[in-house]
């Protein structure tokens, strides 16, 4: 059967800016508008950028047991959160891997809204579903009902709060405010995927042209799912489906600081792995572009490991990447190669972020 | 889309511009487009023999790494060393400072199988 593809309520606005638009989870969402990609990615590091992600999902867990459940559920602890605050949090399988990674917000003391990834929503909304079945609370999918930008960048405060009555100073990272944005209400929250300062803002799906073009006219400048990825792989965040996957163990990543010592579904075929690899960050000591799927090898020319996510880095030009290798090999300024096109091409291992070195 | 009338086209995506016996080559605007940002390129050594469809040389996008081919069969006698530190010279000058190669021609035969502007925009029109 025929499946057009979604769209978010700015698919015209994305249209109209001249975006090359492409297929992501199911939307059509920007790529890039007319700068490109790296300008783009630039333009967060160094301004102010302006992305529609209203293609994440937004799932509500709410009822006196919501607490208990989600730190059962994920991996971090949301327990430890003050209403009004955040979590990067995980979402564990049965089997030592990972069904998303999220972010856990407690709205209040029963109350939660958990943001997946586009593509894992509807597992997301499943499994929380199912395993919520003998807890009092409820899950239930509001993502057709949010809308979702993120304005980022070291000037985004600035632009943001000219815009506001409200002291943004005020606003802690991974905390929230209800703001009005000339007459809009809108719930703020000082997070992001790049690496820089920022806001994600959370709205109705009907306010969502007037708060992009205001901001826009404000100063922002429109940025694509391209720059989103660069700007998270150069500030060294994973990505679901590359770095994080159903068979990658978390506890072998530098993310392992998630995973809270506690019960949790699915900890005993999590808990204490082997680790035989280990995901790393890798910058090439020479010119090339790692890329996902790319062997790396050791100092012999030996096999031992692949490219998950791999970008020329638009700030510092170098080649750089997340791979998973050997245990014995991941330790920083480890001197590795990746095999790109036959070649063997430099690198070393490094700690990320890749854009603050 | 600019397609300018002088030069010959390759379906895929290669223009060719003659000069006696040497052909310049470089990707269309089209193909410049589609690929988005360049940041690297990887030329062909000077000298090597290239057959008509032949892998020459690799274009790397923000998000693609693309293999080139030869429009035509020859040697390589030049390529464009400034694309070694501006290969955003593909995206803003693709038919000008973004070229790629030159080749000394061995078979000017192949010349006819090539493409004028208008079976060029057509076929690539098709694409998208």
């Amino acid at each position: 059967m025929f499946d057009p593809m979604k769209r978010t309520p700015l698919f015209e606005a994305h249209e109209e800016l001249g975006a090359r638009m492409v297929e992501f989870a199911g939307y059509s969402m920007p790529l890039h508008y007319q700068a490109g990609i790296n300008q783009e990615h630039l333009t967060v590091r160094q301004g102010v950028g302006l992305f529609d992600v209203s293609h994440m999902g937004e799932v509500r867990v709410v009822g006196p047991a919501a607490t208990t459940f989600l730190q059962y559920a994920t991996l971090n602890d949301p327990g430890r959160l003050k209403p009004g605050r955040g979590q990067y949090s995980m979402l564990p399988n049965a089997t030592g891997g990972l069904i998303d990674d999220l972010f856990v917000y407690r709205e209040g003391a029963d109350d939660y809204l958990v943001v997946a990834n586009a593509s894992n929503t509807a597992a997301v909304v499943r499994h929380l579903q199912d395993l919520a079945a003998g807890y009092d609370c409820h899950v239930i999918d509001e993502s057709d009902t949010v809308a979702l930008l993120a304005l980022q960048g070291p000037g985004a405060p600035l632009l943001l709060g000219q815009l506001v009555d409200d002291d943004l100073g005020q606003l802690k990272r991974n905390a929230t405010l209800d703001v009005v944005l000339s007459g809009i209400p809108v719930r703020l929250s000082r997070t992001g995927y790049t690496g820089e300062d920022g806001f994600e803002i959370f709205l109705r799906p009907t306010d969502a042209v007037s708060v992009w073009s205001m901001l826009l006219a404000a100063g922002a400048s429109p940025c694509g799912l391209g720059a989103r990825d660069t700007l998270r792989l150069e500030a060294g965040f994973p990505l679901y489906g590359h770095e994080l996957t159903e068979t990658s163990n978390p506890l072998c990543t530098p993310f392992a600081w998630v995973v809270k010592d506690k019960e949790f579904f699915g900890r005993a075929a999590m808990w204490d792995p082997a680790c035989a690899t280990r995901l790393i960050g890798l910058r090439l000591t020479e010119r090339g572009i790692p890329r996902q799927g790319y062997r790396v090898l050791d100092a012999a020319g030996a096999p031992v490991g692949e490219v998950t996510s791999g970008a020329l880095s638009p700030l510092t030009r170098d080649g750089i990447g997340f791979a998973w290798v050997s245990r014995e090999l991941a330790e920083p300024g480890t001197e590795l190669a990746v095999e790109i096109r036959g070649q063997a091409v430099a690198a070393r291992v490094v700690q990320p972020p890749f854009h603050l070195a | 889309m600019k397609t300018p009338t002088e030069l010959r086209y390759a379906e895929s995506h290669e223009w060719v511009a003659l000069d006696g016996g040497t052909a310049t080559v470089g990707i269309t605007d089209f193909a410049q487009d589609q690929l988005g940002d360049v940041v690297f390129v990887e030329l062909p050594e000077v000298g090597r023999r290239v057959s008509r469809g032949e892998q020459m040389a690799v274009i790397e996008s923000v998000k693609t790494a693309s293999d080139i081919y030869a429009p035509v069969s020859g040697v390589i006698e030049a390529v464009n060393d400034a694309l070694d530190g501006q290969p955003e010279l593909i995206n803003s000058e693709p038919y000008g400072g973004g070229w790629l190669v030159r080749i000394g021609l061995s078979d000017a035969g192949e010349l006819g199988s090539l493409l004028d502007a208008a079976a060029y925009a057509a076929s690539a029109s098709e694409e998208h």
